[in-house]
């Protein structure tokens, strides 16, 4: 049992992000000490996190110690580790690579709002309360604004604003989501609201459906599925390439509240029956065919990868619209591997991209550029990856999910499909970079701009594709663990009773000699309710 | 005054998304404040509308005449401080479009695209 290291992943950085900016501000090299420091602190909490939580139970951590649906909860699963080290693996390995390519110092404050990113992302992944996880939603996107931004630049910062938009735009349905949920049921703590919801009357929940597809809306924006996918291609594209790389962790953001409110809060079959799978699974397919037919109509490198981030998505969201044990763990394995895959690939086209001058990322033929054999190798393995061929961990992914999804012919032959595009599409986009590159005329173009270290950034890069390789090879432990996470998932009643369980008696008990039952409440009518704390600060 | 709440979320919600639609910077940040309003307005009528309660339980046994659910009053302080930094946010993003590019448009350019 954790105890009060659950919270830790979240005030580390929250501790760490302030102190970079306001002691070590014109001292880059203490802030990359510290950064990389906090960044594998991270990654050691978040895999002694994850041991627990395969040993033990859903642990609860009451904020404040007040008791569950008064107070804030966080909630440490195997689900919610799982994340967590997917998130601070990352953020490892994109500390590592803007250090070694030098974008650290292009702009003010990149090693401390990485911290904020990561103590939102963090948060988001812990959090049992809907409202708070609206809260570190809205962290995680601040940071990220600053990030994206970072080292300015008209294209970026015009992709900037329509990102920025967007995400506000998303977080006032947010708003509207989690009001319509509380007006229905007087609760936002995700455990009492399973509770709560599970006792609705049939007839009655024309509202709660109302809110329940509006909270997927929300969570489709975070996610990229179509049709709120839009933001995605130039948000990533113009992006620094490190922080591209991090927002492949941002999506799942979207993955992972879809998963935990879809089986936690309204599960299928439940009191909304089928809603989520009916529309999911469309969203799910169409955004896998727009991602890949991306891919292959893309003009740019970095296009190319987005729009494979917009498929992958789409086919991790195949697997987990079956809403069913065996599918979900695919989906998981899926998830793990597209978001190292989609982030290797993204600091690959940004090794490219420094190289290649003014050319940039557009599929033109240009002279090779230095290292062109490393990174062509480099990318051709991070697209075998993300198309899903042999011998990576894509194919096992991609494997599993037809697997689970077997005599489906709409699922199968749209996965299938698609995956012959984007190998087109990927060979089309390392072809006209590398091969074509001999043929060339003109002058080769100089080299890496100002990189603090190259090997650095190499060592970053390549450290994401030995994770895709180490995921391949060590597949049979990974997938066991991950189908009994998926078990865990789909029996909720065990996250409900570790955050409610005799939650009530300790609270009144806490409060004896208080005398306030006889109030007659002026609305609400569910007293119970009524004398939460001021949540969400 | 249900009517009144409803309209006025109704209406702002409308002319926000309205604005949020146009094509130049100034016209969605005006859009993206009302959106936040309405919504801040929804968020506090999702206690129900309660005039002159207090929104906590005094200690009179039965002659408390009632009291508003503070909850939502929590939660509408919450999203308040949220979407005023969010506006600050975008205010300075898009004055550092504005000034970088010159022009206030929020769509890329053509070459901006594949840049």
């Amino acid at each position: 049992m954790m105890g009060h290291w659950i919270i830790a992943p979240v005030v580390l950085p929250a501790f760490l992000a302030p102190l970079i900016v306001l002691w070590m501000r014109f001292d880059l090299r203490t802030q990359r000490v510290f950064s990389v420091a906090g960044m594998v602190a991270l990654l050691a909490l978040a895999l002694t996190l994850a041991a627990s939580a395969s040993l033990n139970p859903p642990e609860v951590y009451r904020l404040g110690n007040w008791e569950a649906p008064f107070g804030i909860v966080l909630v440490l699963d195997r689900l919610s580790a799982l994340m967590l080290v997917l998130t601070s693996a990352l953020g490892l390995a994109v500390v590592l690579y803007a250090i070694g390519s030098g974008w650290d110092k292009r702009g003010w404050h990149f090693h401390s709002l990485m911290q904020f990113q990561m103590m939102g992302i963090n948060g988001a992944f812990l959090t049992g309360d809907a409202f708070n996880l609206f809260v570190f939603f809205e962290v995680l996107l601040i940071a990220s604004y600053g990030l994206m931004i970072h080292s300015g630049g008209e294209a970026r910062l015009k992709a900037g604003v329509q990102y920025v938009v967007y995400n506000l735009a998303g977080s006032t349905l947010f708003l509207f989501a989690l009001g319509t949920i509380y007006s229905v049921t007087g609760t936002l703590n995700m455990a009492d609201l399973a509770q709560k919801v599970a006792q609705m009357p049939a007839t009655e929940t024309g509202l709660l459906r109302v809110g329940a597809v509006l909270l997927m809306l929300v969570f489709a924006v975070k996610a990229a599925l179509v049709p709120f996918q839009f933001w995605l291609p130039a948000t990533y594209t113009n992006a620094p390439g490190p922080v591209a790389a991090l927002f492949a962790i941002m999506t799942k953001v979207g993955v992972y509240a879809i998963i935990r409110v879809y089986t936690l809060v309204f599960p299928a079959g439940g009191t909304i029956g089928l809603l989520a799978q009916e529309v999911l699974l469309p969203a799910a397919l169409v955004s896998l065919v727009i991602g890949m037919v991306g891919v292959l109509g893309a003009r740019d490198m970095g296009r190319t990868v987005a729009y494979s981030v917009i498929g992958s998505v789409g086919t991790m969201m195949l697997a987990f619209s079956q809403f069913d044990e065996r599918a979900t763990a695919a989906g998981l394995y899926y998830m793990v591997h597209s978001t190292l895959a989609a982030a290797a690939l993204f600091l690959i086209v940004d090794l490219v991209r420094e190289r290649r001058g003014v050319a940039g990322l557009r599929l033109v033929p240009v002279r090779p550029v230095k290292n062109a054999g490393l990174l062509a190798g480099m990318f051709f393995a991070g697209a075998i990856a993300m198309a899903g061929m042999p011998p990576l961990s894509g194919f096992l992914g991609k494997l599993m999910i037809l697997d689970a999804t077997r005599g489906d012919w709409l699922i199968w032959g749209t996965i299938l499909v698609t995956s012959l595009i984007a190998i087109v599409g990927f060979g089309r986009a390392g072809s006209m970079v590398f091969w074509k590159a001999h043929a060339a005329e003109g002058i080769p173009p100089e080299g890496p701009r100002d990189a603090t270290s190259p090997g650095l950034a190499f060592t970053a890069a390549g450290g994401l594709l030995a994770g895709l390789v180490a995921l391949t090879v060590l597949a049979g432990p990974a997938t066991d663990w991950l189908r009994a996470t998926a078990a865990q998932i789909h029996a909720p009643q065990a996250y409900i009773d570790a955050v409610m369980q005799g939650a009530y008696e300790r609270a009144w008990s806490a409060t004896s000699g208080h005398e306030d039952g006889h109030a007659t409440p002026a609305g609400e009518p569910d007293p119970a309710h009524a004398a939460e704390p001021e949540a969400g600060h | 005054m249900e009517a009144l709440v409803a309209s006025a979320i109704g209406i702002m919600t409308a002319a926000g998304i309205y604005l949020i639609l146009r094509l130049r910077t100034f016209p969605v940040v005006l859009g993206m404040a009302m959106l936040s309003y309405a919504v801040n307005i929804f968020l506090f009528a999702t206690g129900r509308l309660a005039v002159n309660m207090p929104p906590i339980l005094g200690h009179a046994g039965a002659n408390t005449p009632g009291y508003t659910d503070p909850m939502p009053q929590a939660l509408v302080l919450t999203a308040i401080v949220i979407s005023f930094g969010m506006t600050a946010v975008v205010v300075m993003l898009s004055l550092g479009a504005f000034i970088e590019a010159g022009n206030d448009r929020i769509d890329l350019g053509e070459e901006e695209k594949t840049k």
